[in-house]
């Protein structure tokens, strides 16, 4: 038959809608498949058994399991942008239009270059990252790291951003529950009919678990029908959600749970306004965990030849897609379990060639079964796998006793038998316990809130998952107060379970224990034998267990045969660490909408719009958007703009928006007081009226942060912070006043937001204010003295708070108010101070200002400076207390040889300055024993005609006129500069009072 | 992990800044260099119950303290920590 007839599609059952065909391509080849199929289901059913290559062998691979777990079935699904490398094809489900492609091969999958890496097997053995490469060391970077890059790996990223949006979301619930099986939907029912709010969560499209692949019997109705009544019954509950395609994925403190929802991944394209996945952090008083059971392999030479699969994946082939994975099908179990597999495959009229069973002995049923099929039964082990093109093709057993068989197949199932999913019970470091009757690990205990039910608690018979499922969901829902009728408990039979331990089958040929990461039986053995022996080494060492799939059908094998070659029991080797998430979740879905502009929040000052309207240009501080300048026509770069903005308030006036600051008022009886023990001068002196500078202090007495304080009125304080601290002061603030000084009255109310602040400055400012303010407020310097600061009437009735301070050096004011007026205050200086020039100026030119006048900022702040570095140790008051003050005194903090703040400027006056640059004396080698200091903050400086800077350089105030070197490495510089007073401008600060 | 907060009740752990040690006391304004530095540096590194500083400032800026095991992350308890760290008259 052609491709794309699903030849090897069943013609009556399984979960697909037969009327709704869909067109998907696998490596540029067209196929039909159905509605209710995966990608790994359609592939089944049309015959395609090579679907990747291995890791690092480049081994042909085809599809292991049915599930999450899968280990080899991964592609890359869609294309350009929205490529997603090392989609599992067992998950991903089938749409009109699904591309995919195979990894990991070149040039084809069929033919396959990389291919030869097995040849060279030997070097790629466990730790070889460690120890083949070594040597010549410069060969590791440019020959060897490159070629196993190219040669190992999987998928490819796509490499362009994401073009689809992730969303993330809250819910609350008294219950959620992890899987719905029929231990999930029995806990659902109790929990649900309990009056309990429950979500429940399951990572398929279809609810159901393993009931969908393996039927059975409940209330003497059949699953599907059992199903469809409790799927309808939790529906019509008002406080039960369903949540498809979620993975309960972590388990975090307090009952807080992660899953991933895959809202629109069985879509093309998630429809217009809509997300592609959506994060949920799920906050539940209880849990269930109902998340089942994985089956595992039996390790042995061929294992990972395409055509061998999971007993029960084969079971969710034929009988929930409808899909045949082989026509003449080999059982290789070791329990009771895996003949259900055959029962499966006589049922939809294929053959079984015979089935393996390393157990002594088959129960009298099988046998009849076997009898009556007519197939053997073969008590041993696959010893080996004799592939063809199209995968397996002869199997090779040993049989117990020595004889050897060959059974001749194109498909062989395997069941090793079950490990229940200890993984969110586990992920608050619990270590599951081993129980030698199903010779598995089970969850000892869980994080509080939560219990595991069913097969994931390592009950595995139907009657056994229903009983545990709807009594955890019965407790959960009465731990959480909720105490309605429960009704009856659903009932079904119990399955024998018997299984004799097998993990490996000793052979020749690789016997893949991880077959995402190629890690072989050898390779765990090669670890015993180089001393690896501790589970958590095994795994580092030969990364079992540390692909994508997190060693879901691997884990378990691999401290099996790391037991059986150390002579040791399997819980005596233990188990490594369980950590979240349970399957991969895209970092996408972690940030959310939290990315490109809206990775932060943005701040818009007051003014912004205006700002915007005058072509500004913006600068990112923190959150906040500043005006950075105020381009010009004809302007040919910022230099220009901005030597134009400080001429015109040296001359003239400007103004600035400087509504960032932090703002704080503090009221109360003790303000001054609760001042004075948190800046390092007083402030119950300052007199109603006036403002002050103020510096803060960490209490291991280096500079905090620093600003202008006003007293509005005897109890009341307006404190200004810096742009950058405004949120860390007031939680500084708050602790002082909670917890350090509760004996204070006072209060703090944060109102930067409140407050539209712009500074007003230049020569002409008193002009500017006289057409805003009332014309009855006086501002000559008697009734509006310099550092005056109170309340005054605009033109119009709006009160404002009116400051006298300068932080440019010039006769300036700072002018507040609320914050809805700020657009208008700026519309209004504009046309105001029309007559008078007035230029607006941004932080640029602010910036250039404050370094003229040799004040601090940012990078004099920075964190390792005291007071008395920046020249402020006199404002160190001795008569009182303060935070930061004994530390302050230390002997390191106060010795004369430490880095203060001085003034810099190079000796040619054409010479640009640069910050970073380090400070070496002249004669001395660069380096960091002859390294004195750093230049801080530079400008170009329009009153002088030069670059000038700031500086921390050792003695710095004392070497006035002296010429060093400032040596730049990062940008090849090396020049004279002469420390200077650090007031370039005004030094005595007439400007600013007159 | 979620915090009682005893004005705003339960909330998220990104509503709250952690500080640390809620134990020491800052010294009285006399106690010396050593007793600040002690209070300043030094900690000790508990595993198991601790009293601890969480501010709530995507809630009610009220520091608190709270009780918690940093073996298995429980909190036992937690009250406003008003006062928690003022100097003790005569320390």
């Amino acid at each position: 038959m052609m491709r794309g007839d699903q030849a090897n599609r069943l013609n009556n059952g399984g979960l697909i809608d037969r009327t709704a065909p869909l067109s998907f391509r696998f490596d540029g080849k067209n196929f039909l498949g159905f509605k209710g199929d995966t990608l790994a289901s359609a592939l089944v059913a049309n015959g395609i058994k090579l679907v990747g290559r291995s890791f690092k062998y480049h081994r042909p691979r085809g599809i292991l399991t049915a599930g999450s777990e899968e280990p080899n079935a991964l592609v890359e699904l869609r294309s350009g942008a929205r490529r997603e490398p090392n989609t599992k094809a067992t998950t991903a489900e089938l749409y009109e239009g699904l591309e995919a492609a195979s990894q990991n091969r070149w040039p084809s999958l069929n033919f396959d270059v990389m291919s030869v890496n097995q040849l060279f097997a030997p070097i790629f053995v466990a730790g070889f990252y460690y120890k083949t490469f070594m040597w010549p060391a410069k060969f590791w970077e440019a020959i060897y790291e490159p070629a196993i890059r190219r040669a190992a790996g999987l998928g490819r990223a796509a490499g362009v951003s994401d073009p689809d949006h992730y969303d993330k979301a809250w819910a609350h619930c008294d219950v959620v529950i992890a899987g719905s099986g029929p231990a999930g939907l029995a806990a659902a029912l109790a929990a649900g009919r309990s009056g309990a709010r429950v979500i429940l969560c399951e990572e398929d499209f279809v609810l159901g678990g393993r009931l969908l692949a393996d039927g059975g019997t409940i209330d003497g109705l059949p699953a599907a029908e059992w199903i469809a009544g409790a799927v309808a019954e939790l529906t019509a509950m008002p406080d039960v959600r369903i949540m498809r395609r979620t993975t309960l994925f972590g388990v975090y403190d307090g009952g807080t749970y992660g899953a991933i929802e895959r809202v629109n991944d069985h879509l093309p394209v998630p429809p217009e306004h809509q997300v592609r996945q959506r994060l949920w952090r799920i906050v539940a008083k209880r849990c269930v965990v109902a998340a089942g059971a994985i089956e595992r392999p039996i390790v042995f030479a061929g294992n990972d030849t395409p055509g061998v699969m999971m007993a029960s994946a084969m079971r969710s082939y034929i009988n929930r897609y409808a899909a045949t994975p082989a026509r003449r099908i080999a059982l290789f179990t070791n329990n009771e379990d895996g003949w259900r597999t055959a029962e499966t495959a006589i049922a939809a009229g294929l053959q079984v060639a015979a089935v393996i069973d390393a157990r002594p002995d088959v129960s009298p049923a099988h046998r009849s079964l076997a009898s009556k099929g007519g197939f053997p039964v073969l008590h041993g082990s696959v010893s080996a796998v004799d592939r063809g093109k199209a995968g397996v093709r002869k199997i090779s057993v040993a049989l117990t006793g020595g004889a050897r068989a060959e059974v001749e197949a194109d498909g062989l199932a395997v069941s090793g038998g079950w490990n229940p999913a200890v993984g969110l019970t586990s992920y608050h470091r619990g270590r599951p316990k081993w129980r030698d009757d199903i010779a598995a690990f089970v969850p000892d205990g869980a994080p509080p809130g939560m219990v595991a039910a069913g097969a994931a608690n390592g009950a595995f018979g139907l009657g056994a998952c229903l009983r545990e499922g709807f009594e955890a969901g019965a407790a959960a829902a009465r731990d959480a107060g909720r105490g309605g009728n429960i009704g009856s408990m659903p009932v079904a039979d119990d399955e024998a379970f018997s299984l004799t331990p097998l993990w490996h089958v000793a052979g020749n040929g690789k016997a893949f224990v991880d077959q995402q990461h190629d890690v072989t039986a050898s390779d765990v053995e090669l670890a015993q034998r180089e001393g690896f022996q501790s589970v958590e080494h095994l795994k580092r060492y030969t990364t079992l267990g540390m692909a994508t799939d997190q060693g879901k059908t691997s884990n378990v094998a691999g401290l099996a045969i790391m037991a059986a070659v150390t002579g040791k029991s399997i819980p005596e080797t233990g188990t490594t660490i369980y950590r979240p998430p349970y399957v991969p979740v895209a970092i996408g879905a972690f940030a959310g909408h939290h990315r490109d502009e809206n990775f932060h929040a943005t701040r818009l000052t007051p003014s912004h719009h205006w700002a915007a309207e005058q072509g500004a240009v913006f600068v990112d501080t923190g959150l906040w958007k500043r005006a950075q300048w105020y381009p010009r026509a004809g302007e040919k770069d910022w230099l220009e703009s901005v030597t134009r903005e400080v001429k015109a308030v040296r001359s003239g006036v400007g103004f600035c928006d400087v509504s960032t600051l932090g703002k704080i008022d503090v009221h109360g009886p003790d303000a001054g007081a609760f001042l004075d023990r948190v800046y390092i001068n007083a402030f119950s002196s300052l007199a109603v009226g006036k403002a002050r500078y103020g510096l803060m202090l960490r209490e291991d007495g280096i500079v905090y942060d620093d600003g202008t304080t006003s007293r509005l009125a005897e109890d009341h304080y307006f404190l200004t912070t810096t742009t950058a601290k405004a949120g860390l002061v007031m939680q500084h603030l708050e602790f002082c006043r909670q917890v350090l000084f509760p004996e204070l009255d006072v209060q703090l109310t944060s109102v930067s937001d409140q407050w539209a602040q712009f500074s007003i400055a230049g020569p002409k400012t008193r002009d500017l204010l006289k057409e805003i303010v009332d014309p009855a407020e006086d501002l000559s310097n008697e009734g509006f003295p310099f550092m005056g600061a109170r309340e005054v009437k605009l033109r119009g009735g709006l009160k404002a708070r009116l400051f006298r301070i300068s932080f440019s050096g010039e006769m300036a004011f700072e002018i507040s108010v609320p914050a809805r007026y700020g657009e208008a205050m700026a519309r209004n200086l504009m046309l105001a101070g029309k007559p008078f020039g007035v230029t607006p100026y941004g932080t640029e030119a602010l910036g250039v200002m404050r370094i003229e006048k040799g004040h601090v900022a940012g990078p004099e702040l920075n964190g390792t400076t005291t007071a008395g570095d920046l020249g402020l140790g006199k404002m160190m008051s001795t008569k009182k207390d303060f935070i930061g003050r004994v530390m302050a005194g230390r002997e390191a903090l106060t010795v004369p040889n430490r880095q203060v703040v001085v003034g810099i400027k190079p000796t040619d006056k054409a010479r640009r300055l640069r910050s970073g640059a380090h400070i070496i004396p002249k004669g001395e080698t660069p380096g960091p024993e002859n390294d004195q200091g750093y230049v801080t903050s530079v400008c170009f400086s329009p009153v002088l005609d030069q670059w000038i800077g700031l500086g921390l350089v050792e003695r710095g105030r004392e070497r006035i006129g002296e010429i060093v070197r400032a040596h730049d490495p990062l940008r090849g510089e090396d020049y004279d500069v002469e420390f200077c007073n650090s007031v370039f401008y005004d030094p005595d600060g007439g400007r600013q009072r007159g | 992990m979620r915090i009682i907060c005893p004005f705003c009740g339960e909330r998220e752990l990104g509503e709250f800044t952690y500080l640390g040690d809620a134990k020491p006391q800052r010294p009285a304004a006399d106690a010396g260099e050593d007793a600040v530095y002690d209070y300043v540096y030094l900690r000790d590194n508990i595993a198991g119950v601790i009293s601890e500083y969480w501010y709530h400032g995507g809630g009610c800026r009220a520091w608190l303290k709270v009780t918690r095991n940093t073996l298995t992350h429980e909190i036992s308890a937690v009250e406003p920590a008003a006062g928690a760290g003022a100097a003790k008259v005569g320390a």
